[in-house]
């Protein structure tokens, strides 16, 4: 049942092509050879953001958007909008949310997937609103761990130069 | 249940594809009962995460062919982590429907097939692609956005009350939070050292997992599980015909599911769904679940209890295995399923009982025994191959409750003394999906 780390082993006269391509030979405990071959694999998407589009136009222009449910009796405010109400169903209108807030929770990130190690360390944080009945995740720069707290007074600030991503937006300790 | 296999979960298995990754695990759940034919199969369920990893669609396919099982039929089950948990669900409802009287649930990941944080970007698509994974991409940040809360909740306001400097008590609670969640590391690493299918068993400190690499603060390296290959494999019969393929068979005794919103901040502020043995005075202050706790892992732990006649699960469950995929949701966990009331996961830790009755982990444990959880070393130190892990916690709580654990890991310090039930509890990304199952002894 033990498995042992895999060893790269020679194998008959085809090594240097084996290396040469990226490929490997491996033997484990049982002496069973195994070739393993490497393959790079990228893709552009072609992505809308549909009806969440008016978000994205908005950061470009420095206004932070979130959705009010239309109907009186709900009137349920997202921070993070939806088109339609997550609570009654009935579609949702676009409102201007205050570009400062408070942070509901905060982390800081030493890695993160491949495309984003480059940046790390970064902060993550949870962001409330006055009168929003949920919350907006978002990057947390100009601050450092020891500076962050539950509670803490953050606001918005936006890229001038837009790339049409929620990074467009992020938050500061409010001065 | 009538029987069982697991494959050593590993950080690669290259002289393994998925498909005899599957038919070892197979191979071993069938040894011994000669009887378990092909032919007495009625059909599959089975379950991978993610077509990323495979770079293989429809891989579930060609495990149906490499294990002979065309034309039978057959379908491919997917929910993020809980992967696993859902195809032995969807395993137990083709069974309990009529449907069919012996149904093999089967699942794997080979996670192995790209550098580990290319694999985190992979499970991170699991976040909403529009608001969550442009800002990193990366799974622990969200669980340390929820546990950060939790601490602000449960410690914070109880333990560290009485300090005024808000930052102050806040970075106090969250050294206390590390530390207990720390023990539940340590924990878990030392059971897996008598459990052979374990990827990671060791011993450690609740210092070494303090001083472990800061992935997330406050989430160390040790808190967190791995990337595996590995495979997993149950059998399910009807009651009519278990017992020709075991006089041991368990019993699946309730099933539950539950979801929540995909992202974490459109969890909302509300009450908490109660258990029966819980009052609304209990948690007339809390707003419920926010991002501190899991109320898909509430839903299926009521949904389950209620199916299988559960009132107090904490008296009426003998251990469970749990998704650990972090520390920090273990802890969370015990709370949702009810083995203790919201805000009392730390404490439940620093008393011991969800330990095991006679290992040293190196701290008191005074009630260890009392209620075990992972007794199998959990995701945190056997590994994580998505789409086997629910499945290998239905093996690890079958081999439990037959009490052949000594007869499975060649070592019986796991073997609980006489356990009649346990559950097994899957959960997916930020606890957007969980399901639990509880099994029971079926035999005298």
């Amino acid at each position: 049942m033990k498995a042992r780390p895999p060893t790269y082993t020679k194998f008959r006269d085809v090594q240097a092509e084996l290396q040469k391509s990226g490929a490997a030979l491996f033997r484990d405990a049982d002496g069973v050879e195994s070739l393993v071959i490497r393959y790079p694999y990228s893709i552009e998407y072609i992505h809308s953001y549909a009806e969440d589009s008016p978000f994205f136009l908005g950061l470009a222009e420095g206004r932070l958007r979130g959705s009010k449910c239309t109907k009186k009796r709900c009137a349920f405010v997202f921070a993070t909008p939806r088109s339609h109400c997550m609570v009654c169903g009935a579609p949702t209108e676009w409102i201007d949310l205050p570009t400062t807030g408070r942070l509901h929770s905060w982390t800081t990130c030493h890695f993160g997937s491949e495309a984003f190690l480059k940046e790390t360390p970064y902060n993550l944080a949870l962001v409330e609103f006055e009168g929003a009945g949920s919350v907006m995740l978002a990057r947390l720069k100009d601050a450092t761990e020891s500076d962050l707290y539950v509670g803490m007074p953050v606001e918005a600030r936006f890229d001038p130069n837009p790339k049409y991503s929620i990074t467009d937006v992020w938050f500061v300790p409010k001065k | 249940m009538v029987t069982g296999g697991v494959t050593k979960f590993a950080k690669a298995h290259p002289s393994m594809d998925f498909r005899l990754m599957v038919k070892r695990a197979y191979d071993y759940a069938v040894k011994g009962i000669p009887n378990l034919t092909p032919d007495r199969i009625d059909g599959t369920r089975i379950s991978y995460f993610s077509d990323h990893f495979s770079r293989q669609l429809k891989a579930a396919s060609m495990v149906q062919d490499y294990l002979g099982m065309n034309p039978k039929g057959s379908v491919r089950i997917e929910w993020g982590g809980a992967t696993g948990g859902e195809c032995f669900q969807a395993a137990y409802e083709a069974v309990a429907s009529g449907r069919m009287d012996v149904c093999l649930a089967a699942g794997y990941e080979t996670m192995s097939r790209v550098a580990t944080w290319k694999g985190n970007e992979f499970i991170a698509l699991a976040s909403d692609t529009n608001f969550d994974f442009p800002l990193g991409g990366f799974y622990t940040g969200y669980y340390a956005l929820m546990v950060v809360r939790h601490i602000y909740e449960y410690l914070r306001k109880t333990r560290f009350a009485h300090i005024a400097d808000e930052r102050e008590a806040q970075r106090l609670a969250i050294q206390e939070g590390s530390r207990i969640m720390s023990m539940v590391s340590v924990k878990n690493h030392l059971n897996a050292l008598h459990n052979p299918y374990a990827q990671y068993p060791k011993r450690l400190t609740v210092q070494d997992v303090l001083n472990s690499e800061m992935i997330s603060y406050p989430i160390t390296r040790e808190q967190i599980c791995t990337m595996s290959d590995g495979a997993a494999v149950v059998f399910l019969a009807s009651e009519s015909v278990a017992r020709e393929f075991t006089d041991k068979p368990i019993l699946v005794k309730g099933v539950g599911c539950g979801t929540d919103t995909m992202r974490l901040a459109d969890r909302p502020f509300g009450r908490v769904p109660l258990m029966a043995h819980e009052t609304p005075e209990d948690y007339a202050h809390l707003d419920y679940p926010g991002v501190h706790s899991f109320r898909a892992g509430r839903a299926a732990g009521i949904e389950a209890y209620r199916h299988a006649g559960i009132t107090n699960p904490n008296r009426e469950l003998d251990f469970i295995e749990l998704h650990d995929a972090y520390a920090s949701s273990e802890i969370q966990t015990y709370e949702d399923l009810g083995l203790c009331k919201y805000g009392e996961g730390y404490g439940f830790v620093e008393r011991g009982d969800p330990f095991l009755k006679g290992i040293d982990y190196g701290f008191p444990t005074p009630r260890a025994g009392a209620i075990p959880v992972n007794p199998s070393g959990g995701l945190i130190a056997c590994g994580h191959p998505v789409g086997a892990t629910g499945l290998m916690q239905g093996v690890f709580a079958f081999w439990q409750l037959q009490g052949t654990i000594r007869k499975h890991f060649g070592d019986k310090a796991l073997q609980l003394p006489n356990p009649k039930r346990g559950a097994i509890h899957s959960h997916a990304g930020t606890g957007s999906s969980v399901t639990v199952s509880i099994l029971e002894r079926g035999f005298r």
